[in-house]
């Protein structure tokens, strides 16, 4: 090192390599703290800010809860939570239980299972955005996939996307589409770890596959549905492009879900301040759902 | 008496390459069987045919004079204790050890009742609550036990139970199982590769090579009068020396022998052997050597030291050969 062609004592030896170790660990960070701080840290903070400080996209000098308060006056934002919710309520037990069910029928001894097992996860690496509008093909109330086949039964078509009693749960069958096969290979991975002896062991004890997978197979992918529960979860109040194509959240907010009101109300009606208020809700829902979950349900799984 | 499992004409192959062919063999009510081999001899998919976990390509399997080949494993009225133990990672030890009479739905008293007494009698009383995760191997070994024991059924069928406990524990456990099955008067086919394990435990050893029988008996009978050059140079520790002659292949035990000069009567009388390699053991030296061609064992009692290369006359009793064909390597009858 070039440091020792010099006379120093052992303690500034020490001190420089210390520092200069310093330097190079901060050196290495850089990059990527230099995006986090621009595109994670700066934005909540000045979200936070912003709901504390604003007032439309103005800035004003003191506090106030103005925005807090109107959150809890708004209709609307009520009628978008509890499409948000009960949009997670049904996609999220919906999906995992087809997820476990798919990966089931495909782990086991199947012609062409390679293919069943594509076929199941093509619809994960499409875009939403293409999803969307596949789906648009089945939904549409005139040539729509779906109406055609109602109409050689004699039935005069369902308005998919247009009525408002429908509209919602024509979204979650879209996202059940697309997640279940996301889930299952998760699933499929944790099947395949599951010491096939155990299986030997219950059928020896003449166990019932219905006990074989209340007993056993079920618990031991208990880890995995604690994850995919996560996931899914988060997954269902983070997903909006497909609002965009289908419904943009109408008619009259019937499909409307808590993401997608954000972008509206900072992006259409221009109250940057009262979307960093709603910003804020979100992000507090999804923080307790976590801690709930993890709270709740990993005292119940078991880790080898 | 009509034997209690009957295997007949067992044939199991996988790809076209026969795993098991044409085994027969019957084991009485209340006899421990040991189904010994290299890896890859065949006896695990023996085991695992007459557990039902494998559908043999042809052959008939009776268990109590009835043939089981049609039914599930559960049907058997068998019990399986596996060398990976096979334990519930998830269930507690009791919860393992109830697991089949919760499945088979059995009253809970009598639940309770089957299960105090198997918790009994392998000794796991102070860890039935405890997960798998933190058991020992032995104890492990005795859940599983526990299992086979709760289940009451007559025949048991044992996977190389012990092949993952260390050498002390293995021992004990031997004795362990061996008075469990006296007990409770089970009929036990226990598939080993280690024949101090078929040696000391089974009532009757069947030797499988490459899926078929080279050898069915009671456990001196391997030692005393071995069928073939196969159990010859299987059994034994080390094994029997077969040594090449004109007209057969002569077998001799390394135990039997001996070093002329050793305060030996009869000196003068053996043939030259040159001295490889000595091994000490503890209470006996394998002295190894080279004769007609042939390697020669010989073990000596005490510590021995040989050089290398130094010649040594060696000789055994006429009594102490035993007789090959050259051909086949089967036993020639003439030497009894």
């Amino acid at each position: 090192m070039a440091n020792s062609l010099f006379p120093l004592t052992a303690y500034t030896i020490y001190s420089t390599m210390q520092s200069s170790k310093q330097i190079h660990a901060w050196l290495l960070l850089l990059p990527a703290m230099c995006l986090l701080v621009a595109f994670t840290h700066y934005p909540v903070v000045k979200t936070i800010a912003r709901s504390f400080y604003g007032f439309g996209t103005r800035w004003e000098s003191k506090p106030t809860l103005e925005n807090y308060r109107y959150l809890l006056e708004d209709d609307v934002l009520m009628q978008v939570l509890y499409n948000s919710f009960l949009y997670a309520a049904i996609t999220v037990p919906v999906s995992i239980v087809l997820a476990i069910a798919m990966a089931l029928w495909v782990n086991g001894k199947l012609a062409g299972k390679g293919l069943l097992r594509t076929a199941y996860f093509t619809p994960t690496v499409l875009p939403m955005i293409s999803v969307a509008n596949i789906w648009l093909f089945f939904y549409s109330p005139e040539i729509g996939l779906l109406n055609k086949l109602l109409g050689l039964v004699g039935h005069g078509g369902i308005n998919w996307l247009g009525d408002p009693s429908v509209a919602l749960y024509s979204l979650m069958a879209m996202t059940i589409w697309k997640e279940a096969g996301f889930f299952m290979i998760f699933y499929l991975a944790a099947l395949q770890t599951i010491d096939r002896n155990l299986y030997d062991a219950a059928a020896i004890e003449n166990a019932s596959s219905w006990t074989v997978f209340r007993r056993i197979t079920f618990p031991l992918l208990m880890p995995t549905t604690l994850f995919v529960l996560v996931n899914a979860l988060l997954n269902a109040f983070k997903l909006v492009d497909h609002l965009f194509i289908l419904t943009k959240g109408g008619p009259n907010n019937a499909s409307n879900l808590l993401l997608y009101y954000i972008f509206e109300n900072a992006f259409s009606f221009f109250d940057t301040a009262y979307a960093s208020a709603l910003t804020v809700l979100l992000l507090v829902v999804l923080v307790v759902l976590a801690l709930l979950q993890f709270g709740v349900i990993e005292k119940r799984v078991h880790y080898r | 008496m009509s034997s209690f499992l009957k295997v007949t004409n067992l044939c199991r192959y996988y790809d076209n390459v026969a795993a098991v062919q044409k085994i027969n063999f019957e084991v009485n009510e209340g006899e421990f069987v040991a189904l010994l081999g290299p890896s890859g001899c065949g006896k695990s998919t023996t085991l695992k045919m007459i557990a039902g976990l494998e559908q043999p390509d042809s052959g008939t399997i009776e268990i109590q004079g009835k043939n089981v080949l049609d039914r599930a494993p559960g049907k058997r009225n068998l019990s399986m204790v596996f060398q990976s133990y096979a334990l519930f990672p998830h269930l507690s030890v009791k919860e393992n050890i109830l697991f089949g009479l919760k499945a088979r739905k059995v009253p809970k008293p009598e639940r309770q009742a089957r299960l105090d007494k198997a918790v009994e009698m392998v000794g796991l009383g102070p860890h039935i609550n405890k997960k798998p995760g933190q058991l020992s191997g032995g104890q492990s070994q005795r859940v599983a036990l526990a299992r086979s024991i709760v289940s009451n059924a007559p025949l048991c069928l044992m996977d190389e139970p012990l092949s993952n406990l260390d050498t002390k524990l293995r021992a004990d456990m031997r004795t362990e199982i061996r008075s469990l099955q006296k007990q409770l008067g089970l009929t036990v086919v226990y598939v080993t590769h280690d024949q101090i394990e078929a040696m000391s435990m089974a009532d009757k050893i069947i030797l499988l090579n490459q899926g078929r029988i080279e050898q069915t008996a009671a456990p001196e009978h391997f030692y005393d009068k071995p069928l073939t050059t196969f159990v010859a140079s299987f059994i034994g520790h080390p094994p029997m020396n077969l040594i090449p002659q004109a007209d057969c292949v002569l077998g001799v035990r390394p135990e039997h022998v001996v070093i002329v000069g050793d305060g030996d009567i009869g000196a003068n009388t053996g043939v030259e052997m040159v001295v490889k390699e000595c091994d000490y053991q503890g209470s006996e030296t394998i002295v190894t050597g080279e004769y007609s061609g042939a390697e020669i064992k010989a073990c000596l009692a005490g510590k021995r030291s040989i050089d290398n290369g130094e010649v040594v006359k060696i000789r055994w009793e006429p009594a102490a050969e035993h007789r090959f064909s050259k051909q086949g390597g089967q036993r020639l009858k003439a030497d009894g």
